[in-house]
């Protein structure tokens, strides 16, 4: 009788350390070294990966660029009325991305979820990786980039300030502050990993390694303040995250426009942000639990399983969104919202409104409430992919689909893209390239705060009940 | 030693009910000649785009005629003509959305002034007129020889990248009212015309002081004929369309 519980419970214990991360223990050094050494190694495919990203990033995004800007705009699909097109659409896209790797790290740690452990750092890279595309579309959108420092209120002999009156400077401001908070809420928990890889490496990494790492061994004292600074800014990215897109959808509800002066567009757009960014961080721990060494011991299955959960309910959340701005809208009974409407469904690209209402919200909806499916990496990349495709359409639909038309139906016309496409290209290569590089720069998992969950974790038997327990490490 | 003072800046968008410069357009009138728009492109230096861009629909014209009809082929009516330009709306909808002041209000002529070397290009002024007035130039379009003799000194010729518009052809109200001002006198009805009013043959602009109650255009706005270009969205523009007449 006690032989076959105490076998159950071997049973148990080892079904726990196989699913979670934090109750399967390795040594330090040995975690370490598996670190460095998915950061040391690369393949010839990652090689050939990398050498044709940077081919594309050079034509598409700075050789088109290049061209765009000798030649002015003309050579891009935007034109009367529709004068915001396809490099608004990105901007908006991939602040969206980047959204979410900040919040669902600043999230998970605010609110003390384990299983966010390994990922936190992958989710915080896609967040400055994202915003420098979103920072490169808006300067491709603009007619005279090379003035675009005109939009920062620096001190001028002319006394000429921004127009704080207008979203596009709040727009400007906030992310501005998304790029430095989110940048320095990476660099933090990154300063032990690095101290880490310094004591590791040799040659120039190990001078980049030393540098960055600025001085640190480990005190007491150290610790203590970085966790306060973490702490800090892990609470404060929190609104500040909600606020820029919030600020991000006033471009376009505070304008007079059919379709756009929607009142619930701010945590629609919040909304929809987190709906990309978090299929976004699954798609890219797949890859990286794909490709890079030793990974499949740190991104387990239980890391999909939770984050297919979380996309099923912002999944459900932006269903609720899209049909409350849908049903405020037609009811207002305006009559260019209500013509601009119908051409969303029955125009020439209504096929797209329908694809995203299949890719964000039926597809999820019908897939992620299975165990099965979600504890699955390439259904979990699908269907994130799905969602991706679905939200830029998302953005397309109420950007240049939206602007076709406005109260003077003298004026309606379609747009035709034009180097968009490249430069659209040029930008998901280069988002890919940094972060490829970065994978081989820094750890990718923080493995400080992987080590901290371990400790943190124990199993215990009382009576014949397997019992796990967390200890409160601060 | 005296202290340098600096204007303070203050942002007022609220309305101004009357405004100061208005033009009215008798639709009843208006052939459809397209006169107005040639002369505009002439006085305002407004660049040819050309057969490709024209017909992508980036045709640069500070106004334009917008033909209707009603109807199937062959019941067709047609309605009257519509020429559109900048409407210089009192609470214009495009001003407070330029991130760095290129659009902005003339407290003096109480126009809508678009200040070329200002300008950026975010082209948000443009998506957010409600009247689609607004041109951008797309490229740095060609002047071939001998097309430079014909530019207008007193208009700034664009570059790419930047955001222009109707004026009221306001280099001709400031030259009137310098004159004006140089002979001791206020300008008088009629004094100053822009491109499109003085090119027009059938006589359906009318240009003028809409705070003076005995100008002509005045006494025009105010006729019952008059209606403003979607009125109810509160931009006050200082354009009237008069139609509906015998």
């Amino acid at each position: 009788m006690s032989a076959t519980h105490a076998h159950e419970t071997d049973h148990e214990l080892e079904h726990l350390r196989r699913e979670h991360l934090m109750l399967d223990p390795k040594p330090r050094g040995e975690m370490n070294r598996m670190i460095m050494e998915a950061m040391h190694t690369t393949s010839w495919r990652f090689r050939l990966t990398f050498a044709f990203l940077v081919l594309v990033v050079l034509v598409c995004l700075f050789g088109v660029w290049g061209y765009m800007i000798a030649e002015g705009l003309g050579v891009a699909g935007v034109t009367v009325p529709i004068y915001w097109g396809i490099f608004l659409v990105n901007t908006v896209f991939w602040i969206g991305i980047s959204h979410a790797g900040t919040f669902v790290s600043a999230l998970l740690r605010v609110f003390k979820a384990e299983y966010r452990r390994p990922f936190t750092r992958a989710a915080e890279l896609m967040t400055t990786f994202g915003l420098v595309q979103a920072g490169l579309s808006i300067f491709f959108h603009m007619g005279r980039v090379w003035l675009s420092y005109w939009l920062f209120p620096y001190p001028n002999e002319r006394q000429l300030w921004p127009n704080f009156h207008s979203p596009l400077s709040w727009d400007f401001l906030a992310i501005n502050t998304y790029l430095m908070a989110s940048t320095m809420y990476l660099f933090l928990p990154l300063i032990p990993d690095l101290a880490m890889a310094r004591d590791r490496s040799t040659g120039w990494r190990k001078v980049f390694y030393r540098i960055l790492s600025l001085g640190f061994r480990g005190t007491e004292g150290e610790w203590a303040h970085l966790r306060i600074a973490m702490n800090i800014f892990a609470f404060a990215i929190l609104p500040v995250m909600f606020s820029v897109h919030t600020i991000v959808s006033w471009d376009f509800a505070a304008a007079m426009r059919p379709g756009w002066s929607s009142t619930i567009f701010g945590p629609y757009f919040v909304v929809g942000a987190l709906q990309s960014g978090l299929s976004a961080v699954a798609m890219v721990l797949v890859v990286v639990r794909g490709t890079m060494k030793n990974m499949k011991y740190f991104i387990r299955p239980e890391v999909f399983d939770a984050l297919g959960k979380l996309m099923l309910v912002i999944s459900m959340a932006w269903a609720y969104f899209f049909f409350n701005d849908y049903m405020v809208q037609w009811y207002g009974g305006d009559k260019f919202t209500d013509a601009l409407l119908h051409f969303h469904e029955e125009g020439p690209l209504g096929w797209m409104w329908f694809a995203m209402l299949i890719l964000n919200v039926a597809v999820p909806w019908l897939t992620l409430w299975n165990k099965k499916v979600r504890r699955t990496p390439w259904a979990i990349f699908a269907i994130g992919l799905g969602v991706n495709v679905a939200m830029w359409f998302e953005r397309y639909i109420i950007v240049p689909i939206s602007l076709t038309i406005n109260r003077m139906p003298f004026t309606w016309r379609e747009h035709v893209p034009g180097v968009e496409i490249p430069l659209g290209i040029g930008t998901l290569a280069f988002f890919i390239l940094l972060y490829m590089a970065a994978s081989k720069l820094v750890p990718l998992v923080p493995v400080w705060e992987v080590q901290e969950g371990q400790l943190a974790h124990s199993v215990r038997k009382v009576g014949k009940e397997v019992v796990v327990s967390v200890a409160d490490m601060e | 030693m005296s202290e340098k003072k600096i204007p303070e800046f203050s942002a007022n968008w609220s309305a101004e009910e009357q405004g100061k410069w208005g033009l009215v357009v008798d639709q009843d009138l208006c052939t459809g000649c397209q006169a107005c728009v040639t002369a505009c492109a002439m006085e305002n230096n407004i660049p040819f785009v050309g057969e490709e861009d024209a017909a992508y629909g980036r045709a640069m014209h500070w106004i334009r005629i917008e033909r209707f009809w009603e109807g199937v082929y062959p019941e067709v009516k047609a309605t009257p003509f519509q020429p559109v330009m900048c409407q210089q709306c009192g609470a214009a909808p495009c001003e407070p959305v330029c991130p760095v002041f290129a659009s902005v209000h003339s407290q003096a002529e109480q126009l809508n002034i678009q200040v070329y070397n200002r300008c950026v290009g975010t082209r948000y002024c443009a998506n957010n007129c409600p009247y689609v007035a607004r041109t951008f130039n797309w490229r740095d379009y060609e002047r071939p020889e001998p097309l430079p003799n014909q530019l207008n000194p007193d208009v700034t010729v664009r570059r790419r990248g930047i955001m222009e518009k109707c004026t009221f052809c306001v280099q001709r109200i400031k030259r009137a009212e310098d004159r004006a001002k140089s002979e001791g006198r206020e300008v008088y009805d009629g004094e100053v015309e822009p491109a499109c009013v003085q090119a027009c043959p059938a006589e359906a602009l009318t240009f003028g002081r809409l705070d003076d109650p005995e100008s002509a255009v005045s006494k025009k706005a105010r006729s019952g004929r008059g209606v403003k270009l979607l009125e109810d969205l509160g931009t006050l523009p200082h354009v009237t369309y008069l139609k509906g007449g015998a």
